[in-house]
């Protein structure tokens, strides 16, 4: 394998580490108003991602990141044509990382509540956003013979990009309903497996419809397989959770993401941006790569480091992986900080 | 404006604007992670009690500091695009090696070390903030090796089908000398806006409780007054390490980019030995350099140039011809370079931005170490100042080495324009890599895009920052006693803070679970 196409593989890798990650913190925060009635309950499922959404976040940064340090071609073509749908993007991601550390700053109902309300728009938002930039430069995004956007601001914002928006907000709530489901114990254990018991097989609809056009486009044997099992892990992810076995639903519905991602960047390789306009303008890895000596320290690099992160990033879900409940008394009444 | 203008406004402002909040992180992370650790080794409550104390200072801003953060990364690619080509096989394997080495570190461990109380051992919850403070550390080499390389690109060749640098030595990269003087200053620089904010908040605090008649025996007055004197001396003691380091630093920029340091010092033209300049005056906002004259003192400038007095220093009308001869008297015809195609080139930065800049920069380092040196002086022997001049003034001086900070960076990222990759004079001419800012702009976007992300960023920026100053300001009034409530339930009160903290010694993950839920005792602290 040479190292454009070994690093279209790890750029693959970090994004679908990045979605199966923060995925289910996209999910509970956007859960909060379904089933978090209770103020016990809403603390409950932010107490359930709290020590893990920044480091979750981290793959974002890391995949963004190495799109650009291996593919600049890429990175320099996807981000101008969705220009303020990226934007977009990144108010809600600001606006959500604050509202996490500072809602806990101050102690009214009406301030709990409203950065609540912030938490949960501000990860539709990023999930809707994430998702439609990947489908977008997947399915096709209008781009010319140079890599430049042709028509207005929002251009971007075809069809395409939209499936991919709804695919991964979709599946994101459903695997936010089986981490709760995990992670909870109490009433939000009981309402997030019954939300995931009903939603899960539509949920998986988008995803699973978004792979499928990028394997019918330009896919192999293998992503033909690949999708195969996403859709059988659907199944598998189901069943499990209607027999309370959460463990193996999360896994397999974290399955569902995990093939369905191989059959995406698998079919769509060797391009990384897809032209809507004419394949031909179709930007690939080899346009868009750095330098073989680039690449190489990179290798190292991340080939020392990416162990390293994933070890200490376990031990951390090790740390946490008590099974939460809520506290009896509510609401939540914190005393002042150092209290 | 076009393009080109709007997107330099938007990146100073958002950038500026981070880099607000990245020097609290690292110097108040630094000063967080000792107190941490003398608690651990000491035992005594009052360490504890500043380590719980200004944790929570540092966390409510470093959360502002990884949002915005975000925009710094997407930045390149959405305003910047050719930028982002050009520099394509460096910068961008800089940006991900400090997402994957320093940023990773940094958020895992700090998660680590916020919920990590009463759940891992004492050392080893220690250990996670300094798997912390370290990954900030690395993460600002990383970036500075990245800036440093537009300063002064070394280790790359020009690659002549594309025209552009394609890296052959990583290893110079890093080590670049621009690199390592930045980060030094960079680093100092920031334990000098830690210094200034223990300084400022525990002097206040210190007058408070003297006039309230509050015991000068009790933990929370050591408290105030071990804060006071840590940044005191971290103050002096930064600044003065500020000087040397931003002496080394101007001595490269001499031979490295000699109009940005005459430009510092709106020098016109060549002499030898060169004055220092204090004060300008005359048309500077002109850009016309024979229309300034100053207050100087001389020889001064050839020493800090070259450590000698009597050697020539370049002034400004010299280079800017030596640079027209070398890169063109005007920008070419390309429509690549957008409005700015066949326009004269001004190889001189702004005069008014880096001469004002660079002594702002010296002036408000100056506040600061004063105000430090003010602190050690008015705490000495046990005293505590009461002076409200004197303990406002240190409130108000915290702002000091932020401006510092800020416009530290205004000058030297001003002062390498028209540049954004300034060509590397140790390189022969025709191998040299340069870029100019007005070729880095985003063909594809237009203004109207480039002004609403402006406007979008600049106003929740500026709604951020009210609330970050609402709730800093409150919980720092507030302070560290907790006479104003009972304790919750299920919450020791900090006055015995063996049973609620301490007892993570032998807490191991296994037994977490037999504990009661202490999740909120941890948030209290954590949020």
């Amino acid at each position: 394998m040479d190292l454009q196409t070994l690093w279209f593989a790890a750029v693959a890798v970090l994004w679908t580490g990045f979605l199966l990650l923060e995925g289910f913190d996209f999910g509970v925060a956007a859960l909060i108003p379904v089933i978090g009635r209770k103020a016990a309950d809403r603390h409950l499922m932010l107490r359930s991602i709290g020590p893990l959404w920044d480091g979750n976040e981290v793959w974002l940064i890391t995949a963004a990141g190495a799109v650009f340090a291996a593919f600049p071609g890429w990175y320099a073509t996807w981000l101008p044509v969705l220009y303020l749908p990226f934007v977009l993007v990144l108010f809600g991601l600001i606006i959500r990382a604050v509202a996490f550390e500072w809602r806990h700053s101050h102690h009214t109902a009406q301030w709990d509540s409203t950065w609540t309300h912030v938490i949960t728009a501000g990860s539709l938002i990023a999930a809707l956003g994430v998702g439609a930039a990947l489908g977008g430069t997947t399915l096709g995004l209008p781009i010319d013979g140079d890599g430049i956007r042709v028509g207005g601001a929002f251009a971007g914002v075809t069809w395409s990009a939209l499936l991919g928006g709804v695919a991964l907000l979709a599946w994101s709530t459903v695997h936010g309903a089986v981490f709760l489901a995990l992670k909870t114990d109490g009433p939000v254990r009981v309402a997030a497996r019954r939300f995931a018991v009903r939603w899960s097989p539509v949920a998986a609809l988008p995803l699973l419809a978004w792979a499928g056009l990028v394997h019918l486009r330009s896919g192999t044997f293998v992503t033909g397989a690949l999708w195969l099992v996403a859709a059988l892990a659907v199944l598998v992810s189901w069943t499990r959770i209607r027999v309370d076995r959460e463990g193996q639903a999360f896994t397999a519905w974290a399955v569902v993401m995990l093939a369905s991602a191989a059959t995406i960047f698998g079919a769509v390789y060797p391009v990384v941006v897809v032209s809507s306009i004419d394949p031909a303008f179709s930007v690939t890895i080899a346009e868009a790569s750095v330098s073989d000596y680039t690449l190489t320290i990179m290798t190292w690099a991340a080939g020392v480091g990416l162990p390293v992160v994933l070890g200490y990033q376990t031990w951390t879900y090790w740390v946490f992986r008590k099974r939460l409940t809520a506290e009896p008394e509510t609401p939540h009444t914190e005393e002042p900080v150092n209290a | 404006m076009d393009v080109l203008d709007i997107a330099r406004w938007q990146f100073g402002i958002t950038t500026v604007y981070h880099f607000l909040m990245v020097p609290l992180t690292i110097g108040l992370g630094i000063l967080v992670a000792v107190m941490h650790t003398m608690w651990v080794r000491t035992d005594k409550p009052e360490w504890l009690r500043m380590t719980r104390f200004w944790g929570r200072v540092y966390l409510i801003n470093f959360v502002l500091g990884v949002a915005t953060g975000l925009v710094q990364e997407f930045q390149f690619g959405l305003a910047w695009s050719e930028y982002s080509r050009f520099v394509g096989d460096v910068f961008g394997s800089l940006l991900a090696l400090e997402a994957l080495l320093a940023f990773f570190l940094e958020s895992t461990f700090l998660g680590l070390w916020i919920f990590g109380w009463g759940r891992i051992p004492k050392k080893v919850h220690l250990a996670t903030l300094w798997a912390a403070v370290i990954g900030s550390i690395v993460s600002a080499y990383f970036i500075i090796a990245a800036n440093s390389w537009m300063q002064h690109p070394v280790g790359v060749v020009t690659d002549d089908a594309t025209g552009r640098p394609v890296q052959v030595d990583f290893f110079a990269v890093l080590s670049n000398n621009t690199a390592l003087a930045a980060f030094s200053h960079t680093i100092v620089a920031a334990l000098m806006v830690a210094g200034a904010a223990l300084v400022g908040i525990g002097l206040w605090h210190l007058r408070k409780r003297k006039l309230a008649g509050a015991p000068t025996t009790d933990p929370d007055h050591h408290v105030w007054r071990r804060s006071v004197r840590l940044g005191g001396y971290v103050s002096v003691a930064a600044f003065l390490l500020t000087a040397v380091t931003g002496d080394y630093q101007a001595k490269l920029m001499y031979e490295q980019q000699p109009l940005k340091m005459s430009s510092a010092e709106a020098l016109c033209t060549t002499e030898a030995p060169a004055p220092f300049s204090i004060f300008a005056f005359g048309k500077l906002g002109s850009n016309e350099c024979d229309e300034v004259h100053s207050w100087t003192v001389p020889y001064l400038l050839s020493y800090l140039a070259h450590g000698d007095f009597s050697t020539a220093v370049p002034g400004v009308n010299e280079l800017q011809e030596e640079y027209s001869a070398a890169y063109g008297a005007t920008y070419p015809d390309d429509p690549s370079f957008g409005d700015k195609a066949g326009e004269p080139i001004d190889y001189t930065p702004l005069l008014a931005v880096t001469y004002w800049n660079f002594r702002l920069m010296i002036g408000m380092g100056m506040v600061s170490a004063a105000v430090g040196g003010y602190a050690l002086w008015s705490t000495r022997k046990g005293r505590v100042p009461t002076n409200p001049i004197g303990v406002y003034g240190s409130v108000l001086a915290i702002g000091a080495p932020f401006v510092a900070n800020a416009s530290g960076w205004i000058f030297t990222e001003m002062g390498r324009q028209p540049f954004v990759v300034y060509p590397n004079p140790d390189v022969p001419r025709e191998d040299q890599v340069y870029f100019f800012t007005a070729q880095a702009v985003s063909p594809g976007v237009t203004a109207t895009e480039v002004w609403t992300s402006l406007i979008g960023l600049t106003l929740v920026y500026g709604a951020l920052a009210v609330v970050e100053l609402w709730l800093l300001t409150r919980f720092v009034r507030r302070g560290v006693t907790t006479s104003d409530g009972a304790p919750t339930p299920g919450h020791t009160p900090e006055g015995s803070p063996d049973d609620d903290v301490s007892g993570g010694a032998d807490v191991t993950p296994g037994s977490a679970s037999t504990r009661r839920d202490s999740d909120d005792d941890v948030l209290s602290f954590a949020y």
